[in-house]
Protein backbone atom coordinates (compact mmCIF):
# COMPACT_ATOMS: atom_id res chain seq x y z
CA UNK A 1 0.00 0.00 0.00
CA UNK A 2 1.08 3.63 -0.82
CA UNK A 3 -1.37 5.40 1.16
CA UNK A 4 -0.03 8.24 2.16
CA UNK A 5 3.74 7.71 2.06
CA UNK A 6 5.76 10.51 1.90
CA UNK A 7 8.09 11.37 -0.56
CA UNK A 8 10.04 14.34 -0.27
CA UNK A 9 13.26 15.45 -2.03
CA UNK A 10 16.12 14.48 0.31
CA UNK A 11 17.74 18.34 -0.15
CA UNK A 12 14.72 19.69 1.55
CA UNK A 13 15.08 18.19 4.85
CA UNK A 14 15.63 19.44 8.01
CA UNK A 15 18.94 21.09 8.50
CA UNK A 16 19.89 20.48 12.29
CA UNK A 17 23.45 20.72 13.16
CA UNK A 18 23.62 23.11 15.78
CA UNK A 19 20.29 22.05 17.09
CA UNK A 20 21.54 18.74 17.73
CA UNK A 21 24.98 19.89 18.89
CA UNK A 22 23.01 22.35 21.59
CA UNK A 23 20.73 19.60 22.31
CA UNK A 24 24.00 17.23 22.92
CA UNK A 25 25.33 20.04 25.39
CA UNK A 26 21.83 20.52 27.20
CA UNK A 27 21.93 16.36 27.71
CA UNK A 28 25.47 16.37 29.07
CA UNK A 29 24.37 19.71 31.58
CA UNK A 30 21.79 17.19 32.42
CA UNK A 31 24.01 14.35 33.33
CA UNK A 32 25.68 16.52 35.76
CA UNK A 33 22.93 17.84 37.53
CA UNK A 34 20.13 15.05 37.48
CA UNK A 35 20.18 12.42 40.09
CA UNK A 36 21.30 9.38 39.12
CA UNK A 37 18.06 7.73 39.73
CA UNK A 38 16.62 9.76 36.63
CA UNK A 39 19.15 8.98 34.27
CA UNK A 40 18.75 5.17 34.77
CA UNK A 41 15.12 6.10 33.17
CA UNK A 42 15.39 5.92 29.30
CA UNK A 43 12.53 7.68 28.47
CA UNK A 44 14.43 11.08 29.89
CA UNK A 45 17.61 10.79 27.69
CA UNK A 46 16.37 9.07 24.82
CA UNK A 47 13.03 10.68 23.60
CA UNK A 48 12.81 14.02 25.22
CA UNK A 49 11.68 16.82 23.38
CA UNK A 50 13.30 20.21 23.41
CA UNK A 51 11.64 22.76 22.18
CA UNK A 52 13.76 25.61 20.18
CA UNK A 53 14.79 28.64 22.41
CA UNK A 54 15.54 31.81 21.16
CA UNK A 55 17.09 34.22 24.17
CA UNK A 56 17.41 38.04 23.77
CA UNK A 57 18.94 40.81 25.73
CA UNK A 58 18.26 44.91 24.72
CA UNK A 59 19.05 47.72 27.98
CA UNK A 60 15.59 47.11 29.69
CA UNK A 61 14.32 43.57 28.73
CA UNK A 62 15.42 39.78 28.52
CA UNK A 63 13.15 38.18 26.01
CA UNK A 64 12.72 34.50 25.65
CA UNK A 65 10.83 32.83 22.94
CA UNK A 66 9.71 29.07 22.89
CA UNK A 67 8.64 26.78 19.89
CA UNK A 68 6.01 24.76 21.38
CA UNK A 69 3.38 24.37 19.29
CA UNK A 70 0.05 22.66 19.93
CA UNK A 71 0.37 22.87 23.67
CA UNK A 72 -3.04 24.14 25.81
CA UNK A 73 -2.40 27.45 27.73
CA UNK A 74 -2.58 25.83 31.11
CA UNK A 75 -0.42 23.16 30.27
CA UNK A 76 2.78 25.34 30.66
CA UNK A 77 4.57 26.14 33.71
CA UNK A 78 6.92 28.85 34.39
CA UNK A 79 9.30 29.10 37.25
CA UNK A 80 11.61 31.98 38.06
CA UNK A 81 14.19 30.31 40.32
CA UNK A 82 17.70 31.68 41.05
CA UNK A 83 18.18 33.34 38.23
CA UNK A 84 17.26 30.82 35.67
CA UNK A 85 13.70 30.56 34.33
CA UNK A 86 12.32 27.29 33.37
CA UNK A 87 9.99 26.43 31.12
CA UNK A 88 8.39 23.03 31.26
CA UNK A 89 5.01 21.47 30.43
CA UNK A 90 3.25 18.23 29.04
CA UNK A 91 1.72 18.15 25.59
CA UNK A 92 -1.29 15.53 25.15
CA UNK A 93 -1.99 13.68 22.39
CA UNK A 94 -5.63 14.02 21.34
CA UNK A 95 -7.85 11.33 22.22
CA UNK A 96 -10.24 10.59 19.52
CA UNK A 97 -7.31 9.61 17.73
CA UNK A 98 -6.03 6.82 20.07
CA UNK A 99 -7.76 3.91 18.72
CA UNK A 100 -6.50 4.89 15.01
CA UNK A 101 -3.61 3.39 13.35
CA UNK A 102 -0.52 5.20 13.45
CA UNK A 103 1.12 5.87 9.99
CA UNK A 104 3.88 8.31 11.10
CA UNK A 105 4.66 9.60 14.70
CA UNK A 106 7.11 12.03 14.12
CA UNK A 107 5.83 14.52 17.37
CA UNK A 108 6.21 14.10 20.98
CA UNK A 109 3.59 13.92 22.96
CA UNK A 110 4.22 13.60 27.36
CA UNK A 111 6.22 16.13 29.88
CA UNK A 112 9.39 18.33 29.18
CA UNK A 113 11.76 20.73 30.74
CA UNK A 114 13.83 23.27 29.73
CA UNK A 115 16.06 25.78 31.98
CA UNK A 116 17.90 28.68 30.76
CA UNK A 117 20.35 30.74 32.53
CA UNK A 118 19.48 34.67 32.59
CA UNK A 119 22.03 37.18 32.49
CA UNK A 120 21.06 39.69 34.61
CA UNK A 121 18.71 39.70 37.47
CA UNK A 122 14.77 40.41 36.27
CA UNK A 123 11.92 42.24 38.19
CA UNK A 124 9.65 38.86 38.77
CA UNK A 125 6.87 41.01 39.16
CA UNK A 126 6.50 42.16 35.65
CA UNK A 127 7.36 39.08 33.51
CA UNK A 128 4.77 38.95 30.73
CA UNK A 129 4.12 35.76 29.13
CA UNK A 130 2.10 35.40 25.51
CA UNK A 131 1.22 32.15 23.63
CA UNK A 132 0.65 32.48 20.00
CA UNK A 133 0.50 30.45 16.79
CA UNK A 134 2.68 27.72 18.62
CA UNK A 135 5.25 30.42 20.45
CA UNK A 136 5.55 31.18 23.97
CA UNK A 137 7.18 34.56 24.29
CA UNK A 138 8.49 35.99 27.67
CA UNK A 139 9.49 39.01 28.19
CA UNK A 140 11.57 39.75 31.69
CA UNK A 141 12.65 43.23 32.32
CA UNK A 142 15.49 43.60 33.64
CA UNK A 143 15.45 44.74 37.82
CA UNK A 144 16.60 47.86 38.54
CA UNK A 145 19.92 48.35 39.65
CA UNK A 146 20.97 45.64 36.96
CA UNK A 147 20.63 48.30 34.42
CA UNK A 148 23.39 50.49 33.07
CA UNK A 149 23.59 53.81 35.18
CA UNK A 150 25.54 57.11 34.26
CA UNK A 151 26.69 58.01 37.16
CA UNK A 152 27.17 61.85 37.52
CA UNK A 153 30.94 63.10 38.62
CA UNK A 154 30.44 66.20 40.79
CA UNK A 155 33.54 69.12 41.18
CA UNK A 156 34.36 70.34 44.14
CA UNK B 1 10.49 3.18 -8.14
CA UNK B 2 12.09 4.77 -11.05
CA UNK B 3 8.84 6.12 -12.22
CA UNK B 4 8.68 8.33 -8.77
CA UNK B 5 12.19 9.47 -9.37
CA UNK B 6 11.68 11.06 -13.33
CA UNK B 7 8.62 12.86 -11.76
CA UNK B 8 10.72 14.87 -9.70
CA UNK B 9 11.32 18.40 -10.22
CA UNK B 10 14.39 20.48 -10.32
CA UNK B 11 15.58 21.58 -7.14
CA UNK B 12 17.39 25.18 -7.41
CA UNK B 13 19.93 25.44 -4.58
CA UNK B 14 18.12 28.63 -3.58
CA UNK B 15 14.89 26.52 -3.15
CA UNK B 16 16.75 24.10 -0.50
CA UNK B 17 17.83 26.69 1.69
CA UNK B 18 14.57 28.32 2.31
CA UNK B 19 12.53 25.67 3.81
CA UNK B 20 12.47 23.16 6.75
CA UNK B 21 10.20 19.92 7.21
CA UNK B 22 7.81 19.74 9.70
CA UNK B 23 7.20 17.08 12.24
CA UNK B 24 3.81 15.31 11.01
CA UNK B 25 1.70 12.54 12.86
CA UNK B 26 -0.35 10.77 10.70
CA UNK B 27 -2.94 8.17 11.39
CA UNK B 28 -5.54 6.13 9.12
CA UNK B 29 -9.32 6.02 10.83
CA UNK B 30 -12.10 4.32 9.65
CA UNK B 31 -13.17 7.21 7.80
CA UNK B 32 -10.07 8.53 6.31
CA UNK B 33 -6.34 10.10 7.48
CA UNK B 34 -5.79 12.53 9.95
CA UNK B 35 -2.73 13.97 9.51
CA UNK B 36 -1.01 16.79 12.35
CA UNK B 37 2.18 18.81 11.17
CA UNK B 38 3.96 20.90 13.91
CA UNK B 39 4.49 24.56 12.29
CA UNK B 40 5.21 26.74 15.04
CA UNK B 41 4.99 30.99 14.24
CA UNK B 42 2.15 29.96 11.40
CA UNK B 43 -0.97 31.05 11.18
CA UNK B 44 -3.97 30.78 9.06
CA UNK B 45 -2.98 33.99 6.56
CA UNK B 46 0.76 32.07 6.19
CA UNK B 47 -0.66 28.60 5.67
CA UNK B 48 -1.10 26.48 2.14
CA UNK B 49 -2.07 23.41 1.38
CA UNK B 50 -2.37 22.73 -2.78
CA UNK B 51 -3.71 19.58 -3.64
CA UNK B 52 -2.41 18.88 -7.18
CA UNK B 53 -2.79 14.89 -8.96
CA UNK B 54 -1.95 12.09 -6.03
CA UNK B 55 0.13 15.12 -3.52
CA UNK B 56 -0.47 16.91 -1.30
CA UNK B 57 1.97 20.23 -0.43
CA UNK B 58 1.91 22.25 2.26
CA UNK B 59 3.71 25.22 2.88
CA UNK B 60 4.22 27.63 6.00
CA UNK B 61 4.78 31.28 6.18
CA UNK B 62 6.33 31.90 9.41
CA UNK B 63 4.50 35.35 10.95
CA UNK B 64 7.28 36.07 13.59
CA UNK B 65 8.59 39.19 14.50
CA UNK B 66 12.40 39.27 15.36
CA UNK B 67 12.96 40.10 18.55
CA UNK B 68 14.52 43.10 20.04
CA UNK B 69 18.53 43.74 20.87
CA UNK B 70 21.33 41.35 20.99
CA UNK B 71 21.07 37.75 20.41
CA UNK B 72 22.27 35.34 23.25
CA UNK B 73 21.20 31.80 22.25
CA UNK B 74 19.64 30.98 18.89
CA UNK B 75 18.00 27.71 17.74
CA UNK B 76 14.49 28.67 16.00
CA UNK B 77 14.92 29.25 11.92
CA UNK B 78 13.18 31.88 9.94
CA UNK B 79 12.62 29.60 6.71
CA UNK B 80 9.18 28.69 6.28
CA UNK B 81 8.12 24.69 6.11
CA UNK B 82 7.33 22.39 2.92
CA UNK B 83 6.25 18.81 3.33
CA UNK B 84 5.18 16.80 0.01
CA UNK B 85 3.22 13.85 0.79
CA UNK B 86 1.78 11.53 -2.01
CA UNK B 87 -2.40 10.60 -1.51
CA UNK B 88 -3.89 7.44 -1.51
CA UNK B 89 -6.25 7.21 -4.37
CA UNK B 90 -9.28 6.13 -2.01
CA UNK B 91 -9.10 9.92 -0.55
CA UNK B 92 -11.79 12.22 -1.49
CA UNK B 93 -9.62 15.27 -2.61
CA UNK B 94 -12.89 17.44 -2.65
CA UNK B 95 -13.24 17.43 1.18
CA UNK B 96 -10.27 17.68 2.35
CA UNK B 97 -10.40 20.15 5.37
CA UNK B 98 -7.88 21.80 7.53
CA UNK B 99 -7.47 23.76 10.57
CA UNK B 100 -4.58 25.49 12.48
CA UNK B 101 -4.19 26.05 15.80
CA UNK B 102 -1.49 27.44 18.22
CA UNK B 103 0.80 26.06 15.41
CA UNK B 104 -0.32 22.43 14.38
CA UNK B 105 -2.04 22.13 11.30
CA UNK B 106 -4.58 19.15 11.21
CA UNK B 107 -5.58 17.74 8.15
CA UNK B 108 -8.61 15.71 8.02
CA UNK B 109 -8.79 13.37 4.44
CA UNK B 110 -11.77 11.26 4.30
CA UNK B 111 -12.39 8.54 2.25
CA UNK B 112 -14.62 8.29 -0.25
CA UNK B 113 -17.53 6.97 0.02
CA UNK B 114 -16.90 4.21 -2.94
CA UNK B 115 -14.07 2.36 -0.62
CA UNK B 116 -15.96 2.68 2.64
CA UNK B 117 -16.79 -0.52 3.95
CA UNK B 118 -20.24 -1.06 3.72
CA UNK B 119 -22.91 -3.79 5.00
CA UNK B 120 -25.02 -4.63 1.81
CA UNK B 121 -28.64 -6.09 3.02
CA UNK B 122 -29.80 -9.30 1.32
CA UNK B 123 -33.01 -8.98 0.16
Amino acid sequence: MNNLARWQRPEISTWTGFGRLTNLRDEIDRLFEVPLAELTRPSQLLSGWTPAFDVHEDKDNVYVRAELPGMRKEDIDLLLHNGSLSIAGERKSDEKLREAEVYRAERFFGRFQRTVTLPTPVAADRINAQYKDGILSVTLPKAEEAKPKHIDVNVS
Amino acid sequence: MKATLQKEPRVTPEQTATFVSPEVNIFETKDGYVLEAELPGVNKDGLEITLEGNEVTITGHRHVEALPGETLFRESTDADYRRVFELDPAIDTVNVSARIEQGVLTLTLPKSERVKPRKISVD
